[in-house]
């Protein structure tokens, strides 16, 4: 098991410290940790710490990471995850050591995560269904083909969340 | 191929065999559709038909369909005297009147409406038009008509008038991509086929030219499918009037036309295609509609298991 370290906590100058047991989601896509915060619904009551790096540089351009101190993730989190960073990894973190590393898995489909953007689409209406996308990936871009409507979303997905 | 118990929903879920099937099956009982012969091959089956839209053809097509096969039609009525008035959900009702009949007819306001339909019902849910969405009956008795008034097969064809909004040429388009069509779309730019669906053609290995001309289009094809253009589409009515005026078939533009072109048009019609031309040999919308019956008659003895 490793050490949890992150490329910018062996430079000189710590940002960020280490957590001794919870969640680090790294290689979100940059700009998107905010989105993050938001899917996992944070901080609301949440009182450990969470610490949020934005455009932080490294091997592949810039990134962002998010680190959350006693909280591990559920399925429907890394579904909503993986729409929006998905080349994310999601490290579980104990005594200090990496326990995990998974990347988020993009799942083919979608179940009550994503509101479809079209409003007459029946998935918006009184009816007792839950939205349903079809997901897949096109020229390096996450699309979302609604199951009911068809209508299709390739930007801003986070917009989309429910 | 069975059919048995399949929805009806969208073109997408066709390949080329089983629409050649549905079609192969229409024109077994084409006679049937015009009184040359009687059958009873749905007798004790129900059809409930639930239309929350306004329709004639499609209506009374399934309709005559249903009877002439000997079974029974059901009808949900107008919306307002129904429980879906009162608040009833579409999902409410289809469990129940799935209960009552052997197969449903759903028109809905909302995309997606027979789809979702589809998961709460375990008799057959024919789409007849979901708002923007499919309505895959009337592609199908576009391409018997082709079928049977024209060749299906590397057919040259004009599709003119809405190619935005309408949704009648995008399911068509995708399905005469599986009979190598030779495609024109004729339109004002405002009105353009979404660039999508033309990516889509293309990739589909089908040749698809853009004109906004209707006179260069008309006289080299076999086929011209004219659509309506609506005038809501248009915020300056000075706007609509010229743009529908430059689409309108007449007698004079036909002057030149091939012998054996054959005009299309999912009606109604406003004046897109000028009265005088329904004299002409080349009018065969009112066939097109009549092509409704054997089609839908296909689709319900195939779903309801009166044929295999």
């Amino acid at each position: 098991m490793n050490k949890e370290h992150l490329n910018f906590e062996n430079e000189p100058g710590l940002r960020v410290r280490p957590i001794e047991n919870g969640t680090v989601i790294d290689h979100i896509n940059a700009g998107q940790a905010l989105n993050v915060l938001h899917i996992l619904k944070l901080p609301g009551q949440f009182e450990s710490v969470v610490s949020v790096l934005i455009n932080s540089p490294s091997k592949y351009g810039k990134k962002d990471v998010v680190k959350i101190e006693n909280r591990e993730l559920k399925v429907k989190e890394l579904d909503k995850i993986s729409l929006i960073a998905p080349n994310a990894t999601i490290n579980i973190i104990r005594d200090f050591k990496v326990l995990k590393k998974n990347r988020v898995k993009i799942p083919e489909y979608v179940e009550g995560v994503v509101q479809c953007v079209n409003p007459n689409c029946i998935s918006n209406s009184s009816e007792p269904i839950t939205s349903k996308f079809r997901v897949y990936e096109e020229n390096n871009k996450i699309n979302l083909r609604c199951v009911y409507c068809e209508r299709i979303i390739s930007e801003n997905i986070a917009d989309h969340l429910l | 191929m069975n059919f048995k118990d399949m929805h009806i929903l969208s073109m997408k879920d066709f390949s080329k065999d089983m629409i050649d099937y549905i079609l192969e099956t229409a024109e077994k009982l084409e006679p049937i559709a015009v009184m040359k012969k009687r059958s009873d091959i749905l007798a004790g089956k129900v059809l409930a038909v639930l239309f929350f839209e306004p329709s004639t053809r499609t209506r009374m097509s399934f309709e005559t369909a249903m009877i002439r096969l000997g079974g029974e039609v059901l009808s949900m009525g107008s919306v307002d005297a129904s429980s879906i008035a009162k608040g009833e959900t579409l999902a409410d009702t289809i469990r129940v009147v799935q209960s009552y009949a052997d197969a449903i007819v759903l028109r809905h306001t909302k995309e997606g409406a027979a789809r979702m339909a589809s998961e709460f019902s375990h008799v057959p849910v024919i789409n007849a038009g979901d708002g923007a969405g499919h309505h895959p009956t009337q592609t199908l008795l576009d391409l018997y008509t082709i079928k049977r008034e024209s060749k299906l097969d590397g057919v040259k064809i004009a599709l003119a008038g809405d190619l935005k909004y309408g949704r009648t040429v995008h399911s068509l388009c995708y399905a005469l991509s599986h009979y190598g069509a030779d495609i024109i779309l004729v339109s004002p730019d405002e009105l353009r086929m979404p660039y999508e669906i033309i990516k889509d053609l293309e990739a589909k290995g089908m040749k698809v030219t853009q004109t906004d001309s209707i006179n260069e289009a008309i006289n080299e094809v076999d086929v011209l499918y004219m659509t309506r253009i609506q005038k809501e589409r248009f915020p300056d009515p000075a706007e609509y009037l010229r743009v529908a005026t430059s689409l309108q078939i007449t007698p004079e533009l036909l002057e030149n036309a091939k012998k054996h072109l054959k005009i299309l048009h999912p009606l109604p019609r406003v004046n897109e295609i000028d009265t005088l031309v329904d004299n002409t040999p080349h009018a065969c919308y009112f066939k097109q509609a009549f092509y409704g019956v054997p089609v839908r008659m296909a689709l319900l003895a195939l779903v309801m298991g009166g044929m295999e």
